[in-house]
Protein backbone atom coordinates (compact mmCIF):
# COMPACT_ATOMS: atom_id res chain seq x y z
CA UNK A 1 0.00 0.00 0.00
CA UNK A 2 2.81 2.37 1.01
CA UNK A 3 4.58 1.49 -2.23
CA UNK A 4 1.58 2.54 -4.24
CA UNK A 5 1.32 5.86 -2.41
CA UNK A 6 5.05 6.48 -2.91
CA UNK A 7 4.68 5.62 -6.56
CA UNK A 8 1.71 7.97 -6.90
CA UNK A 9 3.68 10.83 -5.36
CA UNK A 10 6.63 10.13 -7.64
CA UNK A 11 4.33 10.25 -10.66
CA UNK A 12 2.84 13.56 -9.53
CA UNK A 13 6.35 14.93 -9.02
CA UNK A 14 7.45 13.86 -12.51
CA UNK A 15 4.32 15.30 -14.12
CA UNK A 16 4.75 18.53 -12.15
CA UNK A 17 8.39 18.88 -13.27
CA UNK A 18 7.37 18.41 -16.88
CA UNK A 19 4.55 20.92 -16.50
CA UNK A 20 7.01 23.46 -15.11
CA UNK A 21 9.20 22.94 -18.18
CA UNK A 22 6.30 23.08 -20.64
CA UNK A 23 4.56 26.03 -19.00
CA UNK A 24 6.45 28.89 -20.71
CA UNK A 25 5.76 27.34 -24.12
CA UNK A 26 1.97 27.30 -23.77
CA UNK A 27 1.46 31.05 -24.40
CA UNK A 28 3.43 30.66 -27.64
CA UNK A 29 1.00 28.00 -28.89
CA UNK A 30 -1.94 30.23 -27.98
CA UNK A 31 -0.34 33.27 -29.59
CA UNK A 32 0.37 31.47 -32.86
CA UNK A 33 -3.15 30.02 -32.98
CA UNK A 34 -4.98 33.26 -32.29
CA UNK A 35 -2.89 35.45 -34.60
CA UNK A 36 -2.89 32.99 -37.46
CA UNK A 37 -6.60 32.38 -37.12
CA UNK A 38 -7.35 36.11 -37.10
CA UNK A 39 -5.36 36.34 -40.32
CA UNK A 40 -7.20 33.42 -41.88
CA UNK A 41 -10.62 34.82 -40.89
CA UNK A 42 -9.76 38.08 -42.57
CA UNK A 43 -8.25 36.52 -45.70
CA UNK A 44 -10.89 33.80 -45.84
CA UNK A 45 -13.77 36.25 -45.80
CA UNK A 46 -12.34 38.21 -48.73
CA UNK A 47 -11.52 35.13 -50.75
CA UNK A 48 -14.91 33.58 -49.92
CA UNK A 49 -16.80 36.65 -51.12
CA UNK A 50 -14.60 36.96 -54.20
CA UNK A 51 -15.35 33.34 -54.97
CA UNK A 52 -19.05 34.12 -55.60
CA UNK A 53 -18.40 37.49 -57.21
CA UNK A 54 -20.13 38.16 -60.53
CA UNK A 55 -16.82 39.38 -61.93
CA UNK A 56 -15.26 36.31 -63.50
CA UNK A 57 -11.75 37.58 -62.82
CA UNK A 58 -12.20 37.66 -59.03
CA UNK A 59 -13.96 34.33 -58.78
CA UNK A 60 -11.33 32.72 -61.00
CA UNK A 61 -8.49 34.17 -58.94
CA UNK A 62 -9.96 33.05 -55.63
CA UNK A 63 -10.66 29.58 -56.99
CA UNK A 64 -7.01 29.24 -57.91
CA UNK A 65 -6.00 30.51 -54.46
CA UNK A 66 -8.20 27.95 -52.70
CA UNK A 67 -7.12 25.07 -54.91
CA UNK A 68 -3.46 25.94 -54.61
CA UNK A 69 -3.36 26.37 -50.84
CA UNK A 70 -5.71 23.50 -50.07
CA UNK A 71 -3.75 21.09 -52.20
CA UNK A 72 -0.39 21.56 -50.48
CA UNK A 73 0.40 20.12 -47.03
CA UNK A 74 0.77 22.71 -44.28
CA UNK A 75 4.21 21.35 -43.41
CA UNK A 76 5.41 22.01 -46.96
CA UNK A 77 3.94 25.53 -46.83
CA UNK A 78 5.84 26.21 -43.61
CA UNK A 79 9.08 25.00 -45.16
CA UNK A 80 8.42 27.03 -48.29
CA UNK A 81 7.66 30.28 -46.49
CA UNK A 82 10.48 29.99 -43.98
CA UNK A 83 13.32 28.30 -45.85
CA UNK A 84 12.20 28.54 -49.47
CA UNK A 85 11.50 32.25 -49.37
CA UNK A 86 14.15 32.78 -46.70
CA UNK A 87 16.51 34.53 -49.09
CA UNK A 88 13.86 36.88 -50.52
CA UNK A 89 11.57 37.78 -47.63
CA UNK A 90 13.78 36.76 -44.71
CA UNK A 91 10.82 36.50 -42.34
CA UNK A 92 11.28 36.05 -38.64
CA UNK A 93 10.40 32.48 -37.59
CA UNK A 94 7.38 33.56 -35.57
CA UNK A 95 5.99 35.62 -38.43
CA UNK A 96 6.67 32.84 -40.91
CA UNK A 97 4.82 30.36 -38.70
CA UNK A 98 1.81 32.62 -38.24
CA UNK A 99 1.71 33.40 -41.95
CA UNK A 100 1.93 29.77 -43.01
CA UNK A 101 -0.83 28.55 -40.68
CA UNK A 102 -2.94 31.64 -41.39
CA UNK A 103 -2.73 31.32 -45.16
CA UNK A 104 -3.35 27.59 -45.09
CA UNK A 105 -6.50 27.93 -43.01
CA UNK A 106 -7.78 30.91 -44.97
CA UNK A 107 -8.37 28.56 -47.91
CA UNK A 108 -10.54 26.26 -45.84
CA UNK A 109 -12.38 29.19 -44.29
CA UNK A 110 -13.01 30.75 -47.70
CA UNK A 111 -14.93 27.65 -48.73
CA UNK A 112 -16.90 27.69 -45.47
CA UNK A 113 -17.80 31.36 -45.92
CA UNK A 114 -18.83 30.75 -49.50
CA UNK A 115 -21.10 27.91 -48.41
CA UNK A 116 -22.48 30.12 -45.63
CA UNK A 117 -23.35 32.92 -48.05
CA UNK A 118 -24.82 30.58 -50.63
CA UNK A 119 -27.02 29.00 -47.96
CA UNK A 120 -29.04 32.22 -47.74
CA UNK A 121 -31.96 31.98 -50.21
CA UNK A 122 -31.40 33.93 -53.40
CA UNK A 123 -34.69 35.73 -52.95
CA UNK A 124 -33.22 37.75 -50.12
CA UNK A 125 -30.52 39.21 -52.40
CA UNK A 126 -33.14 40.14 -54.95
CA UNK A 127 -35.49 41.59 -52.34
CA UNK A 128 -32.72 43.75 -50.85
CA UNK A 129 -31.56 44.95 -54.26
CA UNK A 130 -35.11 45.80 -55.29
CA UNK A 131 -35.43 47.88 -52.13
CA UNK A 132 -32.64 50.01 -53.51
CA UNK A 133 -29.75 48.66 -51.43
CA UNK A 134 -26.36 48.49 -53.08
CA UNK A 135 -24.73 45.04 -53.37
CA UNK A 136 -22.32 46.02 -50.57
CA UNK A 137 -25.19 47.06 -48.28
CA UNK A 138 -27.02 43.83 -49.07
CA UNK A 139 -24.01 41.80 -48.11
CA UNK A 140 -23.22 43.83 -45.01
CA UNK A 141 -26.72 44.16 -43.54
CA UNK A 142 -28.76 41.24 -44.90
CA UNK A 143 -26.60 38.32 -45.94
CA UNK A 144 -23.48 38.25 -43.74
CA UNK A 145 -25.28 38.55 -40.36
CA UNK A 146 -27.25 35.44 -41.24
CA UNK A 147 -24.31 33.57 -42.73
CA UNK A 148 -22.30 34.34 -39.62
CA UNK A 149 -24.62 32.18 -37.53
CA UNK A 150 -24.57 29.35 -40.00
CA UNK A 151 -20.79 29.17 -40.22
CA UNK A 152 -20.08 29.22 -36.47
CA UNK A 153 -19.82 25.41 -36.06
CA UNK A 154 -17.58 24.72 -39.09
CA UNK A 155 -15.40 27.77 -38.37
CA UNK A 156 -15.00 26.66 -34.78
CA UNK A 157 -14.01 23.27 -36.10
CA UNK A 158 -11.23 24.86 -38.13
CA UNK A 159 -10.14 26.93 -35.15
CA UNK A 160 -9.66 23.81 -33.06
CA UNK A 161 -7.87 22.11 -35.96
CA UNK A 162 -5.53 25.09 -36.33
CA UNK A 163 -4.70 24.96 -32.63
CA UNK A 164 -3.53 21.40 -33.11
CA UNK A 165 -1.76 22.17 -36.37
CA UNK A 166 0.19 24.97 -34.69
CA UNK A 167 2.39 22.11 -33.46
CA UNK A 168 3.74 21.83 -37.01
CA UNK A 169 5.59 25.15 -36.77
CA UNK A 170 7.88 23.53 -34.21
CA UNK A 171 9.76 22.26 -37.25
CA UNK A 172 11.30 25.71 -37.86
CA UNK A 173 12.57 25.93 -34.31
CA UNK A 174 9.71 27.93 -32.82
CA UNK A 175 9.48 26.91 -29.19
CA UNK A 176 5.82 26.08 -28.72
CA UNK A 177 4.25 23.25 -26.76
CA UNK A 178 5.26 20.33 -28.98
CA UNK A 179 8.81 21.64 -29.33
CA UNK A 180 9.12 22.05 -25.58
CA UNK A 181 7.93 18.46 -25.18
CA UNK A 182 10.60 17.23 -27.56
CA UNK A 183 13.24 19.29 -25.74
CA UNK A 184 12.21 17.84 -22.41
CA UNK A 185 12.25 14.25 -23.45
CA UNK A 186 15.50 14.51 -25.37
CA UNK A 187 17.13 16.00 -22.26
CA UNK A 188 15.61 13.90 -19.50
CA UNK A 189 14.57 10.81 -21.53
CA UNK A 190 11.08 10.65 -19.97
CA UNK A 191 8.96 9.75 -22.97
CA UNK A 192 5.63 8.39 -21.76
CA UNK A 193 4.92 11.09 -19.16
CA UNK A 194 6.02 13.92 -21.45
CA UNK A 195 3.74 13.01 -24.33
CA UNK A 196 0.88 12.14 -22.01
CA UNK A 197 1.09 15.60 -20.52
CA UNK A 198 1.55 17.40 -23.85
CA UNK A 199 -1.53 15.58 -25.15
CA UNK A 200 -3.50 16.50 -22.04
CA UNK A 201 -2.59 20.18 -22.32
CA UNK A 202 -3.78 20.25 -25.93
CA UNK A 203 -6.93 18.44 -24.84
CA UNK A 204 -7.64 20.98 -22.11
CA UNK A 205 -7.20 23.82 -24.62
CA UNK A 206 -9.42 22.27 -27.29
CA UNK A 207 -12.10 21.25 -24.79
CA UNK A 208 -12.30 24.74 -23.33
CA UNK A 209 -12.55 26.08 -26.87
CA UNK A 210 -15.47 23.82 -27.71
CA UNK A 211 -17.18 25.06 -24.53
CA UNK A 212 -16.88 28.63 -25.77
CA UNK A 213 -18.15 27.56 -29.18
CA UNK A 214 -21.28 25.84 -27.93
CA UNK A 215 -22.01 28.91 -25.81
CA UNK A 216 -21.70 31.19 -28.87
CA UNK A 217 -23.85 28.85 -30.91
CA UNK A 218 -26.64 29.00 -28.36
CA UNK A 219 -26.37 32.76 -28.10
CA UNK A 220 -26.66 33.38 -31.84
CA UNK A 221 -29.11 30.61 -32.61
CA UNK A 222 -31.40 31.33 -35.60
CA UNK A 223 -34.67 29.54 -36.01
CA UNK A 224 -34.96 27.93 -39.37
CA UNK A 225 -31.23 27.55 -39.98
CA UNK A 226 -28.54 25.27 -38.68
CA UNK A 227 -28.73 23.15 -35.57
CA UNK A 228 -31.75 23.76 -33.38
CA UNK B 1 -21.65 21.08 -9.09
CA UNK B 2 -21.01 17.67 -7.60
CA UNK B 3 -21.18 16.09 -11.01
CA UNK B 4 -18.43 18.43 -12.25
CA UNK B 5 -16.08 17.44 -9.45
CA UNK B 6 -16.69 13.77 -10.13
CA UNK B 7 -15.64 14.34 -13.71
CA UNK B 8 -12.25 15.75 -12.64
CA UNK B 9 -11.76 12.90 -10.21
CA UNK B 10 -12.50 10.47 -13.00
CA UNK B 11 -9.95 12.22 -15.26
CA UNK B 12 -7.24 11.97 -12.61
CA UNK B 13 -8.08 8.33 -12.03
CA UNK B 14 -7.87 7.68 -15.75
CA UNK B 15 -4.45 9.35 -16.06
CA UNK B 16 -2.98 7.35 -13.20
CA UNK B 17 -4.43 4.14 -14.56
CA UNK B 18 -2.65 4.89 -17.83
CA UNK B 19 0.61 5.54 -15.97
CA UNK B 20 0.19 2.32 -14.02
CA UNK B 21 -0.46 0.30 -17.17
CA UNK B 22 2.70 1.82 -18.67
CA UNK B 23 4.66 0.81 -15.57
CA UNK B 24 3.38 -2.77 -15.65
CA UNK B 25 3.84 -3.20 -19.38
CA UNK B 26 7.33 -1.67 -19.50
CA UNK B 27 8.52 -3.97 -16.71
CA UNK B 28 7.80 -7.16 -18.63
CA UNK B 29 10.99 -9.19 -19.04
CA UNK B 30 12.42 -10.13 -22.40
CA UNK B 31 12.53 -13.82 -23.18
CA UNK B 32 15.98 -13.72 -24.78
CA UNK B 33 18.81 -11.24 -24.74
CA UNK B 34 19.68 -9.23 -27.84
CA UNK B 35 22.82 -11.21 -28.59
CA UNK B 36 20.96 -14.53 -28.82
CA UNK B 37 18.29 -12.84 -30.90
CA UNK B 38 20.64 -11.39 -33.53
CA UNK B 39 22.61 -14.64 -33.76
CA UNK B 40 19.36 -16.57 -34.24
CA UNK B 41 17.86 -14.18 -36.80
CA UNK B 42 21.23 -13.26 -38.39
CA UNK B 43 20.02 -9.68 -38.53
CA UNK B 44 20.83 -6.56 -36.56
CA UNK B 45 18.58 -3.49 -36.62
CA UNK B 46 20.56 -0.27 -36.16
CA UNK B 47 19.05 3.16 -35.52
CA UNK B 48 20.73 6.22 -37.03
CA UNK B 49 19.89 9.84 -37.85
CA UNK B 50 21.04 10.16 -41.45
CA UNK B 51 21.44 13.95 -41.54
CA UNK B 52 24.94 14.14 -40.16
CA UNK B 53 27.74 13.99 -42.72
CA UNK B 54 30.41 12.66 -42.77
CA UNK B 55 29.22 10.19 -40.12
CA UNK B 56 25.89 9.24 -41.61
CA UNK B 57 23.93 10.82 -44.43
CA UNK B 58 22.01 9.98 -47.57
CA UNK B 59 24.16 10.22 -50.67
CA UNK B 60 22.77 13.03 -52.82
CA UNK B 61 23.01 11.07 -56.07
CA UNK B 62 22.27 7.46 -55.17
CA UNK B 63 20.10 8.04 -52.08
CA UNK B 64 22.09 5.39 -50.24
CA UNK B 65 23.13 5.62 -46.63
CA UNK B 66 26.83 6.51 -46.46
CA UNK B 67 29.35 7.70 -43.91
CA UNK B 68 32.07 6.77 -41.45
CA UNK B 69 29.61 5.34 -38.90
CA UNK B 70 27.86 3.30 -41.57
CA UNK B 71 31.11 1.79 -42.88
CA UNK B 72 32.22 1.07 -39.32
CA UNK B 73 28.93 -0.57 -38.36
CA UNK B 74 28.99 -2.65 -41.55
CA UNK B 75 32.49 -3.85 -40.59
CA UNK B 76 31.39 -4.63 -37.02
CA UNK B 77 28.41 -6.61 -38.29
CA UNK B 78 30.66 -8.51 -40.68
CA UNK B 79 32.77 -9.53 -37.67
CA UNK B 80 29.59 -10.55 -35.79
CA UNK B 81 28.47 -12.43 -38.91
CA UNK B 82 25.06 -10.81 -39.04
CA UNK B 83 23.28 -8.76 -41.68
CA UNK B 84 22.74 -5.13 -40.82
CA UNK B 85 19.60 -3.13 -41.49
CA UNK B 86 19.44 0.59 -40.78
CA UNK B 87 16.41 2.39 -39.43
CA UNK B 88 16.45 6.14 -39.88
CA UNK B 89 15.12 8.10 -36.91
CA UNK B 90 15.22 11.70 -35.69
CA UNK B 91 18.09 12.19 -33.27
CA UNK B 92 16.02 13.44 -30.34
CA UNK B 93 14.01 10.21 -30.28
CA UNK B 94 16.93 7.88 -30.74
CA UNK B 95 17.23 6.71 -27.11
CA UNK B 96 13.49 6.23 -26.81
CA UNK B 97 13.42 4.02 -29.90
CA UNK B 98 16.31 1.91 -28.62
CA UNK B 99 14.64 1.40 -25.25
CA UNK B 100 11.35 0.53 -26.93
CA UNK B 101 12.98 -2.20 -29.05
CA UNK B 102 12.51 -0.45 -32.39
CA UNK B 103 16.13 -1.38 -33.09
CA UNK B 104 18.88 -3.10 -31.12
CA UNK B 105 21.82 -0.74 -31.49
CA UNK B 106 22.51 2.91 -32.30
CA UNK B 107 25.38 4.39 -34.26
CA UNK B 108 24.83 8.08 -34.88
CA UNK B 109 27.87 10.16 -33.90
CA UNK B 110 26.58 9.47 -30.41
CA UNK B 111 28.64 11.08 -27.64
CA UNK B 112 29.10 9.03 -24.49
CA UNK B 113 27.77 11.13 -21.56
CA UNK B 114 26.95 10.16 -17.96
CA UNK B 115 23.30 11.22 -18.43
CA UNK B 116 22.88 8.99 -21.44
CA UNK B 117 24.70 6.15 -19.66
CA UNK B 118 21.91 6.16 -17.08
CA UNK B 119 19.52 5.21 -19.84
CA UNK B 120 21.55 3.00 -22.19
CA UNK B 121 24.96 1.33 -22.41
CA UNK B 122 27.81 2.42 -24.66
CA UNK B 123 30.54 0.45 -26.34
CA UNK B 124 34.15 1.56 -26.11
CA UNK B 125 34.85 4.86 -27.86
CA UNK B 126 35.56 4.63 -31.57
CA UNK B 127 36.00 8.31 -32.42
CA UNK B 128 36.99 11.49 -30.63
CA UNK B 129 35.46 14.80 -31.62
CA UNK B 130 34.52 18.09 -30.01
CA UNK B 131 32.10 20.98 -30.29
CA UNK B 132 32.93 23.87 -32.58
CA UNK B 133 31.52 27.32 -33.22
CA UNK B 134 30.42 28.16 -36.76
CA UNK B 135 29.62 31.72 -37.85
CA UNK B 136 28.94 33.54 -41.13
CA UNK B 137 31.97 34.26 -43.27
CA UNK B 138 31.68 38.05 -42.80
CA UNK B 139 31.32 37.77 -39.02
CA UNK B 140 34.27 39.06 -37.01
CA UNK B 141 32.77 39.84 -33.60
CA UNK B 142 32.58 36.21 -32.49
CA UNK B 143 35.93 34.54 -31.96
CA UNK B 144 35.44 32.28 -28.94
CA UNK B 145 32.85 30.91 -26.53
CA UNK B 146 32.98 34.13 -24.46
CA UNK B 147 31.66 36.16 -27.40
CA UNK B 148 28.51 34.05 -27.56
CA UNK B 149 26.89 35.65 -24.50
CA UNK B 150 23.48 37.03 -25.44
CA UNK B 151 23.69 35.76 -29.02
CA UNK B 152 21.29 33.59 -31.03
CA UNK B 153 22.78 30.12 -31.18
CA UNK B 154 21.55 27.28 -33.37
CA UNK B 155 21.93 23.67 -32.24
CA UNK B 156 20.48 20.29 -33.06
CA UNK B 157 17.79 19.02 -30.71
CA UNK B 158 19.04 16.50 -28.15
CA UNK B 159 22.75 16.87 -28.93
CA UNK B 160 25.68 17.61 -26.66
CA UNK B 161 25.96 20.88 -28.55
CA UNK B 162 22.53 21.85 -27.22
CA UNK B 163 23.55 20.99 -23.66
CA UNK B 164 26.69 23.12 -24.01
CA UNK B 165 24.81 26.05 -25.57
CA UNK B 166 22.24 26.10 -22.75
CA UNK B 167 25.06 26.89 -20.31
CA UNK B 168 25.89 30.15 -22.08
CA UNK B 169 24.52 33.23 -20.31
CA UNK B 170 21.64 35.08 -21.92
CA UNK B 171 21.97 33.26 -25.21
CA UNK B 172 18.84 32.47 -27.20
CA UNK B 173 19.02 28.79 -28.11
CA UNK B 174 17.15 27.63 -31.19
CA UNK B 175 17.09 23.88 -31.60
CA UNK B 176 16.59 22.30 -35.02
CA UNK B 177 15.55 18.83 -36.07
CA UNK B 178 18.70 18.57 -38.15
CA UNK B 179 21.80 20.70 -38.23
CA UNK B 180 21.53 21.44 -41.97
CA UNK B 181 18.49 23.63 -41.28
CA UNK B 182 20.53 25.62 -38.75
CA UNK B 183 23.14 26.37 -41.42
CA UNK B 184 20.41 27.67 -43.75
CA UNK B 185 19.18 29.95 -40.96
CA UNK B 186 22.73 31.11 -40.22
CA UNK B 187 23.08 32.06 -43.85
CA UNK B 188 19.72 33.91 -43.71
CA UNK B 189 21.02 35.90 -40.69
CA UNK B 190 18.50 34.42 -38.26
CA UNK B 191 21.31 33.00 -36.14
CA UNK B 192 24.63 34.42 -34.99
CA UNK B 193 26.41 31.11 -34.44
CA UNK B 194 26.02 27.35 -34.48
CA UNK B 195 27.44 24.99 -31.89
CA UNK B 196 27.88 21.52 -33.29
CA UNK B 197 30.30 18.61 -33.61
CA UNK B 198 33.37 19.86 -35.44
CA UNK B 199 33.70 17.15 -38.16
CA UNK B 200 30.10 17.63 -39.26
CA UNK B 201 30.24 21.43 -39.28
CA UNK B 202 33.49 21.22 -41.24
CA UNK B 203 31.88 18.91 -43.79
CA UNK B 204 28.76 21.03 -44.22
CA UNK B 205 30.88 24.17 -44.69
CA UNK B 206 33.14 22.36 -47.18
CA UNK B 207 30.04 21.45 -49.19
CA UNK B 208 28.07 24.67 -49.03
CA UNK B 209 30.51 27.36 -47.93
CA UNK B 210 29.04 30.64 -46.59
CA UNK B 211 30.28 29.95 -43.06
CA UNK B 212 33.51 29.41 -41.13
CA UNK B 213 34.65 27.82 -37.90
CA UNK B 214 36.13 30.09 -35.23
CA UNK B 215 38.00 29.57 -31.99
CA UNK B 216 39.23 26.37 -30.46
CA UNK B 217 37.42 23.09 -30.14
CA UNK B 218 35.21 23.55 -27.07
CA UNK B 219 35.03 20.01 -25.75
CA UNK B 220 36.53 16.58 -26.14
CA UNK B 221 33.86 13.96 -26.71
CA UNK B 222 33.93 10.26 -27.47
CA UNK B 223 31.50 8.57 -29.78
CA UNK B 224 30.25 5.08 -28.94
CA UNK B 225 27.82 2.49 -30.22
CA UNK B 226 24.77 2.32 -27.95
CA UNK B 227 22.77 -0.71 -26.86
CA UNK B 228 20.03 -1.25 -24.27
CA UNK B 229 21.05 -1.53 -20.62
CA UNK B 230 22.25 -4.88 -19.35
CA UNK B 231 23.07 -6.43 -22.72
CA UNK B 232 26.49 -7.57 -21.57
CA UNK B 233 27.10 -10.32 -24.13
CA UNK B 234 26.06 -8.12 -27.03
CA UNK B 235 28.21 -5.25 -25.80
CA UNK B 236 31.23 -7.52 -25.36
CA UNK B 237 30.82 -8.80 -28.91
CA UNK B 238 30.69 -5.23 -30.26
CA UNK B 239 33.71 -4.16 -28.20
CA UNK B 240 35.64 -7.20 -29.35
CA UNK B 241 34.83 -6.42 -32.99
CA UNK B 242 35.81 -2.75 -32.49
CA UNK B 243 39.13 -3.70 -30.90
CA UNK B 244 39.91 -6.08 -33.76
CA UNK B 245 39.08 -3.41 -36.33
CA UNK B 246 41.21 -0.85 -34.48
CA UNK B 247 44.29 -3.08 -34.19
CA UNK B 248 44.02 -4.25 -37.79
CA UNK B 249 44.08 -0.61 -38.93
CA UNK B 250 40.68 -0.75 -40.60
CA UNK B 251 39.31 2.06 -38.42
CA UNK B 252 42.29 4.23 -39.39
CA UNK B 253 41.77 3.62 -43.07
CA UNK B 254 38.06 4.50 -42.66
CA UNK B 255 39.11 7.71 -40.92
CA UNK B 256 41.40 8.53 -43.82
CA UNK B 257 38.56 7.81 -46.23
CA UNK B 258 36.03 10.11 -44.50
CA UNK B 259 38.02 12.82 -42.73
CA UNK B 260 40.95 13.72 -44.95
CA UNK B 261 40.50 17.26 -46.25
CA UNK B 262 39.79 16.47 -49.86
CA UNK B 263 37.22 13.71 -49.89
CA UNK B 264 34.57 14.70 -52.40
Amino acid sequence: MLDIINWLFLQIKILFNILKFLGPAIPMTIKITILSFALSLFLGLFVGIARISKRRFFSFLSKIYVDLIRGVPLLVQIFFIYFGLGKILNLDRFLAGVLAVGICYSAYLAEIFRAGIQAIPRGQFEAALSLGMTPYQTLRHIILPQSFRIVIPPVANEFIASLKDSSLVSIIGLRELTRAGREYYSTYFVDFHTWLLVGLIYLVMTLSLSRVVSWTEKKFKVHGYGVM
Amino acid sequence: MKKGKLKYLFCCFFIFTLLFCHLVLSCSEDKEDTYSKIIRTKKLLVGTDATYPPFESKDGKTGELVGFDIDLMNAVCKKLEVKVEYIIVPFDGIISGLKNHKYDAVISAFTITPERENQIDFSQAYYNAGQSIAVREDENQINSQKDLIGKRIGVQLGTTGEILAKKIDGAEIISYDNIGAAFIDLDNKKLDAIINDKPTSERIIAFKGKAKLVGQTLTSENYGIAVREGEMRFLEAINHALTTLQTSGEVDSLKRKWFSAKTH
